[in-house]
């Protein structure tokens, strides 16, 4: 033995008798994954983690310049996307990886809840999935406001506003979230505080908890597949699948640098809260299809405003989904449960159809 | 016979004393309890238009102006031993506003802000020397303007001063041909003004800070501009060219030859937006107008244009090329800003051009190249970092492509050639599967 690969191997011997490294490694070279027709959706959640890290990683190199103040937010930003050697690229991904990460992760929900992977014994898993959702959209929130632009105020304003129609404790998270009564300079030090840390604090808490419970469960497989006669297949989680999941998130890369270098994330100009609102302030498109709802609810539904019962139906819904598993009683018990494909499927479509229909319907109107 | 009475109690005299608004605006006074009961016609009218009159919101009624005592009924009422104003003739109006409108501790309690030298202004001007020194009755006095017993503040637009409806005031009499036919004065100026840049910005694009008639005429002390101040007229706003105009050649010629100034190039009523083409002997050049190509003002002119001509293009040029960069993504906003620096200087130097000397546009012109060149710098760095962008991101799809095709590689040489890449399908074969699935194990842990 050479005497370099002697003092690599002593090295690593420390180092594991410290962390017990080793033992993890052999846990995940015995980790297998089903291979069935579904197995495509496996990457989803290997795919929104790796966004949420790209996320991590240009988000800590933006705060290297970004200066959280009404007064020099924009001018910050701005002197990143045109002087900061790279700075248009780290923003331009940032932005990017947030719309592919919120992408993937519903596409992951989705597929989780057609397949119902969320089934016993999975319901913490699930249950952590439907609150990394909400997460991964309050750092979408919040992160819209951070540039101070005019788009960003406007909806921000309309966004927390709607917050604000809750009744009895509205006006408390009004307050809380602008930090006054109005958006100014005290809730984007709000934002960013959100943004940077207790979001990320929240996230990498969960997220630990969500991959800890899918290495401990493994990969779910359907019903149908599993009741089949077949034989049950699997390949080596490392090297087979984790090669794969490698492949995709290369093209991930290759697709976030195609983006950000021919359509670059906008700068718009400056917020100007004494500006009047620009025509058909639209907010980010995973919020559309509520705020496209909430358009077309009528002002009073029986004697109930609309918007807040819109709020509240949204709250619900938003309950129902997290309670799936406990709701979905057939599922649980190990049987068909087309009642909850039907709502899974009305969800997907409810959605879908009412994003399309928020960026078709005119602005002005 | 009624009407007959009503004239012969028109016949009125002027009277003294001080007019004060009522004690109680919701008081009828009784000349109007009779003059609406009377039949439409020029009896009754006052009664309903003086409703939206400002002088009836701040709670004057018919005696303010007409005197007579408002508390009796019937005709005694205007009894001229009660102050009753028997003659309101046109040549009394002036005197009769200006009771009120000239008392400065009057009008201070109704309006503050408002000039108390109308009635002086007016008798300054064309209209109030003809009425007083000829008796010419045709002229316009307040009401012509202000119709009696429905005037509105110039703000409100629909009193006859608010900017959009001066042109059509003054042209009431102004564009009559047949009521000016004694004057010898045009009548084609309200349809000229419709024409020119200041009528189509008040008009069209509704700027009410675009002069109308009264901006240059003035409007109680309404005249034509001499001849020798047309400068100082149009200086209200071009400020600056009158400056450059004042000190030049021209500023000291005009006046001693009887050229009006500004108007002399740009005419009076019907001013058309300036361009650079007018600079010049050639064609659209107004210089030509008094300059050969040949003279020392030709030169000039030539020379101007042609430094005009360099910043403007230099201008254009150099703000295309940041907003192809901007189009393309690139953050150039603020060599944009900057760039605006340069739009300053060709404005400074389109301004300069008054001085009718090249020297003089010439620094300005100067500092406005040295901004576009700038600026056309920037835009190309950007341009550069748009390719650099470009070629980046082609070397990088390189090397993913590389890196992807290696891992596929990898991929075969662990499973074997029978693999099926990324996408797994019910077909697929890898040659070693192992069972039971994970699931089925796991679950067993769980429980």
């Amino acid at each position: 033995m050479s005497p370099l690969r002697e003092s690599l191997t002593r090295l690593w011997t420390w180092f594991d008798s410290s962390t017990g490294l080793s033992g993890v490694w052999a846990l995940a070279k015995k980790k297998e994954v089903p291979i069935h027709k579904h197995t495509a959706w496996y990457y989803l959640g290997g795919m929104t983690l790796f966004l949420f890290l790209v996320q991590i990683g240009t988000g800590v190199l933006l705060l290297f310049y970004y200066r959280p103040s009404s007064g020099e937010a924009f001018e910050s930003v701005q002197f990143m996307m045109a002087e900061v050697q790279f700075g248009w690229l780290i923003r331009s991904i940032h932005n990017w990886a947030a719309n592919l990460m919120i992408f993937t992760l519903f596409l992951h929900l989705f597929t989780v809840l057609l397949v119902k992977a969320y089934r016993r014994p999975r319901q913490l898993t699930w249950y952590t999935g439907v609150v990394l959702m909400g997460l991964a959209m309050a750092f979408g929130f919040t992160g819209y406001l951070l540039p101070w632009n005019e788009l960003a105020y406007f909806a921000t304003r309309v966004g927390t506003q709607i917050t604000g129609v809750l009744p009895v404790v509205g006006d408390f998270l009004l307050r809380v979230l602008r930090g006054g009564e109005d958006v100014t300079g005290a809730t984007l030090t709000r934002f960013y505080a959100f943004h940077v840390a207790l979001l990320p604090i929240a996230t990498i808490a969960v997220v630990a908890i969500h991959v800890l419970l899918v290495q401990r469960q493994g990969m779910s497989v359907p019903r149908r597949i599993e009741r089949s006669k077949e034989p049950p297949r699997s390949m080596p989680f490392f090297p087979n699948f984790l090669i794969r999941d490698a492949v995709g998130w290369l093209a991930a890369l290759a697709i976030l640098a195609a983006l950000a270098a021919f359509i670059p994330a906008e700068l718009g100009s400056k917020a100007d809260p004494f500006a009047s609102a620009p025509v058909g302030i639209k907010p980010e498109w995973y919020f559309m299809f509520m705020f496209q709802t909430l358009k077309f609810l009528p002002a009073h539904i029986l004697g109930i405003e609309g918007e807040v019962l819109g709020v509240l139906g949204f709250g619900l819904a938003g309950l129902f989904l997290f309670l799936i598993p406990v709701l979905d009683r057939k599922s649980a018990a190990g049987e068909r449960s087309p009642v909850f494909t039907g709502i899974a499927i009305a969800i997907i479509a409810f959605i879908v159809v009412m994003t399309i229909v928020g960026y078709m319907v005119d602005p002005a109107a | 016979m009624f009407a007959t009475w009503v004239g012969v109690m028109l016949l009125l005299t002027w009277r003294t004393g001080v007019i004060e608004a009522q004690s109680d605006p919701t008081e009828v006074e009784s000349c109007v309890t009779c003059h609406q009961a009377l039949p439409d016609g020029p009896l009754s009218d006052p009664v309903t238009r003086y409703g939206d009159d400002v002088h009836s919101g701040k709670g004057f009624g018919c005696v303010a102006c007409h005197g007579g005592d408002g508390t009796i009924l019937g005709p005694e009422a205007m009894d001229p031993a009660r102050g009753f104003l028997r003659d309101l003739s046109r040549q009394r109006i002036p005197t009769m506003c200006g009771h009120c409108h000239s008392d400065a501790a009057f009008m201070r309690q109704y309006n503050p802000g408002l000039r108390v030298d109308q009635e002086v202004e007016y008798q300054s001007s064309v209209h109030g020397q003809r009425l007083v020194q000829e008796s010419d009755s045709l002229v316009a006095t307040c009401v012509s303007c202000h119709p009696a017993h429905g005037i509105r503040p110039p703000s409100d637009p629909l009193s006859s001063v608010h900017p959009l409806n001066v042109a059509k005031t003054c042209s009431a009499c102004h564009a009559n041909a047949q009521y000016m036919a004694d004057y010898g004065i045009p009548t084609d100026q309200a349809e000229k003004y419709g024409r020119s840049v200041h009528g189509e910005a008040l008009t069209v694009a509704r700027d009410l800070g675009a002069p109308t008639c009264n901006d240059c005429h003035g409007n109680h002390g309404a005249a034509p501009p001499g001849v020798s101040w047309v400068g100082n007229t149009c200086g209200q706003c071009h400020s600056v060219q009158e400056q450059h105009f004042e000190t030049s050649r021209h500023g000291e010629i005009f006046p001693l030859i009887g050229i009006p100034g500004c108007a002399a190039c740009h005419n009076n009523h019907e001013i058309q937006a300036a361009s650079d083409e007018m600079i010049g002997v050639g064609e659209g050049g107004i210089c030509a107008k008094c300059h050969t190509e040949e003279s020392e003002g030709g030169i000039q002119a030539l020379q101007i244009r042609r430094l005009i001509d360099s910043l403007r293009i230099q201008l254009d040029s150099s703000r295309a090329l940041l907003e192809s960069a901007e189009n393309s993504g690139v953050e150039v906003s603020q060599a944009q800003y900057d760039l605006e620096a340069a739009h300053s200087a060709l404005v400074e130097s389109r301004a300069a051009v008054h001085t009718f000397r090249a020297g003089a546009v010439d620094s300005s012109v100067a500092a406005g190249l040295a901004i576009t060149d700038q600026a056309f710098i920037r835009g190309m760095d950007a341009l550069g970092e748009l390719r650099f962008r470009r070629t980046g991101l082609a070397v990088f799809a390189l090397i993913t492509v590389v890196l992807i095709v290696a891992l596929l590689l990898k991929i075969k040489e662990i499973e074997g050639p029978s693999m099926s890449y990324i996408m797994f399908t019910r077909e697929m074969r890898l040659p070693e599967t192992r069972g039971p699935g994970s699931s089925d194990r796991n679950d067993e842990e769980s429980s």
